[in-house]
């Protein structure tokens, strides 16, 4: 890291969200329900990056994940890693797994399943075929792209 | 939850399957079977079919057990805005069992999640409709002496039929081989080609009734249904496209047998009843029997 990044964006406490595909980090805020806290955020988007080209970045001041929490990221940006900072250190790095069940947060595209008409909580189960993450819909059984539902 | 329900052919496992079908020959044997005395059902139609809602109805009478329910949802107080997970907490109160019909996908599985009774899916939308499959099975078995090592030829809309998809995932369990005769816009989708490429199963795709005709075991003939198209075009473009007459019969295995989940149109001329192949007529009797089957397991008889 040069001197001049540091001096926009270190961090004394909180956590870095790196390697998330650039076109991702609104949905990444979304999904990790950061919109609307008060912990200072930054954001960088279309980094360069020698292992995807491009990617972004996201730090959150004094803000500590819980892993069910973080894990969720994993359904749009599989390979990002997670820093957490105490006193300007990386205390420690994280790297994402895969939830097995997505509960409340996606919205079933098929519009004759019963979540889109009844006051039911969905209910997804993940499909990881090592390039492409889908979702299979508990109740109805079809199978999503994650890329159409978030 | 405790009580077992059937709402996708994946909530048996191929053990299952077999004793089901097993149960079934029995009770084609001997009809009145009345162990289920002093039980009542729920028959829960939130769109009509006759064809279905009567086969269960029968199965229950033949059980022994009384039916309560609707065969429409028009009158219900789902027409007043009643939620789904009301109306199935009430009827829950009153019976051992609630058979369902529902158009929104996903239906039978959100209510067999609210009940406390076994619920049995008799078809949600475009989804599933596991007691068709099974009576498919059982046909199949039925006319073949096994359900290893067949071939069957699906014909027509592979892409909206659900129960083409469900009989292909059933039939997944015996080493089956697949011809798919579609017109291209009705293909059999990528889904499903996936999970049988994922299994080692093989299959053919053709656009043509005639080229497999004499290759298989068992022709699985459907109707293109016009109320799963979205483009009333599309739908006039395929409905006509295949249709099945005595003539093209002369070259197919001895064995062969037509099943069709009816009702058809024009996908099978007449004059093919009067053949030795057809078998759709019984196939549809045949769902008495694996319905009385499936009701009796479900409650822990048989």
């Amino acid at each position: 890291m040069n001197r001049k990044e540091l001096v926009v964006s270190a961090l004394e406490n909180g956590t870095v969200l790196d390697h998330i595909p650039a076109e991702n980090v609104y949905k990444a805020l979304d999904i990790l329900n950061l919109k609307g806290i008060e912990s200072q955020i930054t954001i960088g988007i279309n980094l360069a990056s020698k292992l995807y080209g491009k990617k972004g970045i996201i730090k959150i001041a004094d803000k500590f994940f819980e892993d069910d929490e973080l894990n969720k990221l994993a359904l749009i940006a599989p390979k990002a890693t997670v820093n957490v900072i105490r006193d300007f250190k990386v205390v420690e790095k994280k790297t994402l797994v895969m939830p097995k069940e997505v509960i409340g947060i996606a919205k079933c595209r098929n519009p004759k399943c019963v979540t889109n008409h009844q006051p039911i909580t969905t209910r997804f189960a993940t499909i990881d075929n090592g390039n492409e993450i889908s979702l299979l819909c508990h109740f109805c059984e079809k199978i999503t792209k994650t890329k159409h539902v978030f | 939850m405790n009580n077992k329900s059937l709402i996708s052919i994946w909530d048996f496992s191929k053990e299952e399957i077999l004793h089901v079908l097993e149960t079934a020959k029995e009770f084609e044997q001997n009809r009145v079977q009345n162990f289920l005395e002093g039980k009542v059902i729920a028959s829960l139609f939130f769109e009509p079919s006759t064809r279905t809602r009567l086969s269960f109805e029968t199965a229950v009478n033949r059980l022994g057990a009384k039916v309560i329910g609707f065969s429409d949802a028009t009158n219900t107080s789902q027409s007043k805005g009643e939620t789904l997970k009301d109306t199935i907490k009430m009827v829950n109160n009153y019976v051992d069992m609630i058979i369902m019909r529902h158009p929104l996908e996903g239906s039978s599985r959100y209510a067999s999640e609210v009940a406390t009774v076994p619920v049995v899916n008799a078809g949600d939308g475009a989804n599933q409709h596991p007691s068709q499959t099974l009576l498919d099975l059982y046909s199949i078995l039925q006319t073949q002496g096994t359900l290893e090592g067949l071939t069957i030829n699906m014909v027509g809309d592979l892409k909206y039929g659900r129960t083409t998809h469900s009989l292909l995932q059933a039939m997944s369990h015996f080493h089956p081989k697949f011809i798919f005769t579609a017109p291209k816009e009705l293909a059999m989708p990528q889904e499903y080609k996936s999970f049988l490429d994922n299994k080692g199963i093989e299959y053919i795709e053709t656009t043509s009734l005639e080229e497999h005709l004499n290759d298989c075991d068992i022709l699985y003939m459907t109707r293109v249904q016009q109320e799963r198209f979205t483009d009333p075009m599309e739908y006039e473009r395929v409905k006509d496209v295949y249709t099945l007459d005595a003539s093209m019969l002369g070259g197919v295995r001895q064995n062969m047998k037509i099943l069709h989940p009816l009702p058809r149109v024009t996908e099978i001329n007449q004059d093919v009843d009067e053949t030795p192949y057809a078998y759709y007529f019984k196939q549809a009797e045949n769902g008495l029997y694996v319905r009385m089957a499936i009701i009796s397991y479900l409650l822990g008889y048989r």
